[in-house]
């Protein structure tokens, strides 16, 4: 569905029904936040699942991605306050926060800026801080082919290189390109400057105040599980998952688990 | 630190798609032949058909040892990911369904196999949907045939009989400035001679009973998606694919390209063409082309080789009139050949017998019946040397005249060259040409 936030038009997947149907549920409306270059569609699965069981589900386009046209947004920061504006724009007082390696950053954020809001949230991938290579972000400045390979081979583990995709019959190294071909030239860098500049989070995390959940794949090359040990020590309470045999993009390569770990995770948030 | 790979063509045509199972180690892709799937429990079923768990419900939808091999040809081709079918012309028709309404309208290559062009000619018309087809040398009068109600733009890598080498940048371009999907039938060439999806192709199918099998055991086909196209893009293609673009009552009220931007043709084929037309592989199937696969750039490499020489042979014989391969100065599309299939134009062409005393006909039964190594069949593709001569088989009722105009002469061979040894082949075809000429 479109919203507008800030007055620019906003595409969110609701998981295949409204939410005016979830309003007035129980549960917490779940939002989720794709990572660099993506969109909505890498959560399909999981926003599925907590969208039929009960939950308002808002999987965004954050902007400049995928439907929404307008932007990208250039810091964690400024993504932190677009989804506080666009939870207002859809009118959930408060959320639990699903965020995937970028979007894991602005969940973070979102929570210290907005600890009210937010009733829990799902880091995956993530790094804390999240340096990204300087031979990464050269290329993604002066060639984004070349950038977009790196970055799909360092997301798949071993076994992802070569397939075995829980969905049938899609093969995730080419879906996971094609979906970041489909960015505006110039998004993924501005996204991996974002990630890259966001230097404060382990000093945020102590405004965080709801549960946390932070999900890692053993075998992550872009956000190795050991570069989360600080943010746990940071997040009180956090509860540290890692997926055995999992990568980066752990959402396509075991979404099952991923699903499994989010559904333990939010019955508690 | 290193620059990152993917694997390479080689590594994949062994690996894509399969890792070694969980409970036995099995290195070889296990035939899963069954026709269902047991399910965890209530909350797993319902999980399962609405798409909120992956997975597998009944092999007519999707069946583990064919998601092999659909992840084995997307990797070949560098699509998103593919649909194995019951056969070539599934493929086909799977994607024509899955695309477009009664109404519609597809252009497409006039050089096509047989199979299809019956099936656009006088098979779909019945279902309203109508096709123009031109010469695929004529790309202007490609652009002129589309119409309005144009749905898709349709051809072969190498076409029928007359090895027209597609051009698939140029009817791209075509295609994309009309908002409209290129689908290329590339069972000639296989991903290791062309890759049309890096050409700008959106679609590729196959029949995999030709080289991807190579043993000419199975029948299948296999149906790519590139992933590129916008199916609801502003402009051109703007409410072109209702199918893909809006909500579908038939399928939970899914609208397939807010579903997935990437894999929505894939979608809607598997969740409505595949399970309401069932035109499914087998298990056994998909095992059997897995097989052939796994050598595809091994096999190819040889095709190649051994096609070349038996050209280079048949140029140079006095018994022979013309031989028609791109490869070839005189080919009309040789310098496109040069640009778009390097690595060979196939291992299927034709030549011209000289017609000896009986006339052409007589000299083509006659080459035909005094071979050894090829096989007199009508099929492509085979590890095997395969021959047929047109004007006394699939086109023998047909005058000289009307053979004229199908590209045919009454002395036309077509030869599907194996992987025997070349010299084999050449004393086998030596042998033939000594009684066409003696006829």
């Amino acid at each position: 569905m479109e919203i507008s936030v800030d007055g620019q038009g906003t595409y969110v997947y609701t998981g295949g029904k409204s939410l005016e149907a979830a309003r007035d549920a129980s549960l917490p409306a779940v939002l989720f936040i794709h990572g660099a270059a993506l969109d909505h569609s890498c959560w399909n699965l999981q926003s599925r699942w907590f969208a039929h069981h009960g939950h308002a589900v808002l999987a965004v386009d954050l902007p400049g991605h995928g439907r929404s046209a307008v932007g990208p947004l250039t810091s964690v920061a400024a993504m932190a306050a677009w989804l506080a504006a666009l939870l207002d724009a859809a009118g959930f007082p408060r959320a639990a926060l699903v965020g995937h390696s970028m979007g894991s950053l602005a969940a973070l954020e979102t929570a210290a800026c907005f600890p009210e809001r937010i009733a829990g949230i799902a880091l995956l991938g993530n790094a804390t801080p999240m340096p990204v290579s300087a031979a990464l972000l050269e290329a993604a400045k002066n060639d984004e082919p070349r950038a977009r390979n790196m970055i799909n081979v360092w997301s798949h583990s071993p076994r992802g290189q070569v397939g075995g995709n829980a969905v049938p019959g899609l093969w995730q190294i080419g879906m996971n390109l094609r979906l970041m071909e489909r960015a505006a030239p110039g998004v993924l860098h501005t996204d991996l400057s974002a990630c890259n500049d966001y230097r404060s989070g382990l000093e945020r995390a102590a405004r965080v105040a709801c549960p946390a959940l932070i999900l890692s794949g053993s075998h992550d090359l872009m956000a190795p599980p050991k570069a989360t040990l600080a943010l746990a020590d940071a997040l009180p309470g956090a509860t540290r998952v890692i997926l055995n045999g999992a990568g980066h993009a752990m959402m396509s390569e075991q979404p099952d688990a991923v699903l499994d770990a989010l559904i333990a995770f939010l019955a508690r948030a | 630190m290193a620059e990152p790979k993917c694997y390479r063509f080689d590594t994949l045509s062994l690996h894509a798609g399969q890792v070694p199972d969980s409970q036995y180690g099995a290195r070889a892709t296990p035939i899963y032949l069954t026709t269902s799937f047991v399910f965890k429990d209530s909350d797993h079923a319902a999980s399962l058909f609405n798409m909120e768990r992956a997975g597998h419900v009944y092999s007519r939808i999707s069946n583990p040892t064919n998601a092999v091999l659909e992840e084995r040809i997307s990797a070949l081709e560098g699509g998103v990911g593919a649909i194995a079918t019951a056969s070539g012309q599934a493929a086909l028709h799977l994607a024509i369904a899955t695309l477009m309404d009664a109404g519609s309208h597809i252009v497409a290559s006039r050089a096509l196999y047989g199979g299809s062009h019956n099936l656009l000619e006088y098979t779909l018309p019945r279902f309203g949907i109508a096709t123009s087809f031109v010469s695929p040398r004529d790309l202007d009068g490609i652009r002129a045939a589309i119409r309005p109600n144009t749905r898709l733009i349709f051809g072969e890598t190498l076409g029928n009989p007359g090895l027209d080498v597609l051009d698939v940048p140029g009817l791209a371009q075509i295609a994309h400035e009309h908002g409209l999907p290129l689908l290329v039938d590339a069972t000639f060439t296989t991903p290791y001679l062309m890759q049309p999806l890096e050409q700008g192709a959106d679609l590729v199918m196959h029949s995999a009973t030709k080289f991807l099998g190579g043993h000419g055991v199975a029948i299948g086909g296999l149906l790519v998606d590139g992933g590129r196209f916008d199916w609801d893009r502003e402009g051109a293609s703007a409410g072109k694919f209702p199918t893909l673009s809006e909500a579908y009552e038939g399928f939970h009220g899914m609208d397939f390209a807010e579903e997935s931007p990437v894999a929505a043709f894939l979608l809607r084929a598997r969740r409505e063409g595949l399970r309401d037309f069932g035109a499914a592989m087998s298990p056994l199937t998909a095992f059997q082309i897995l097989q052939g696969v796994e050598t595809l750039p091994l096999r190819m490499a040889r095709h190649i080789d051994n096609t070349r020489k038996i050209v280079a042979h048949l140029v140079a014989h006095p018994q022979v009139e013309s031989v028609s391969y791109p490869e070839l100065p005189g080919h009309p599309d040789h310098e496109l050949a040069k640009r778009l299939l390097p690595k060979g134009c196939g291992a299927v062409f034709t030549f011209v017998l000289k017609a000896g005393a009986g006339g052409s006909r007589l000299a083509g039964k006659r080459f035909i019946e005094s071979l050894r190594v090829f096989s007199h069949l009508a099929n492509v593709g085979d590890a095997k040397s395969l021959v047929i001569h047109p004007a006394s088989t699939t086109h023998f009722r047909m005058s000289a005249e009307a053979l004229a105009a199908a590209g045919i002469f009454e002395g036309t061979v077509r030869l599907s060259v194996g992987l025997e040894n070349a010299e084999d082949l050449i004393e086998d075809l030596n042998r033939g040409l000594y009684a066409a000429q003696k006829s």
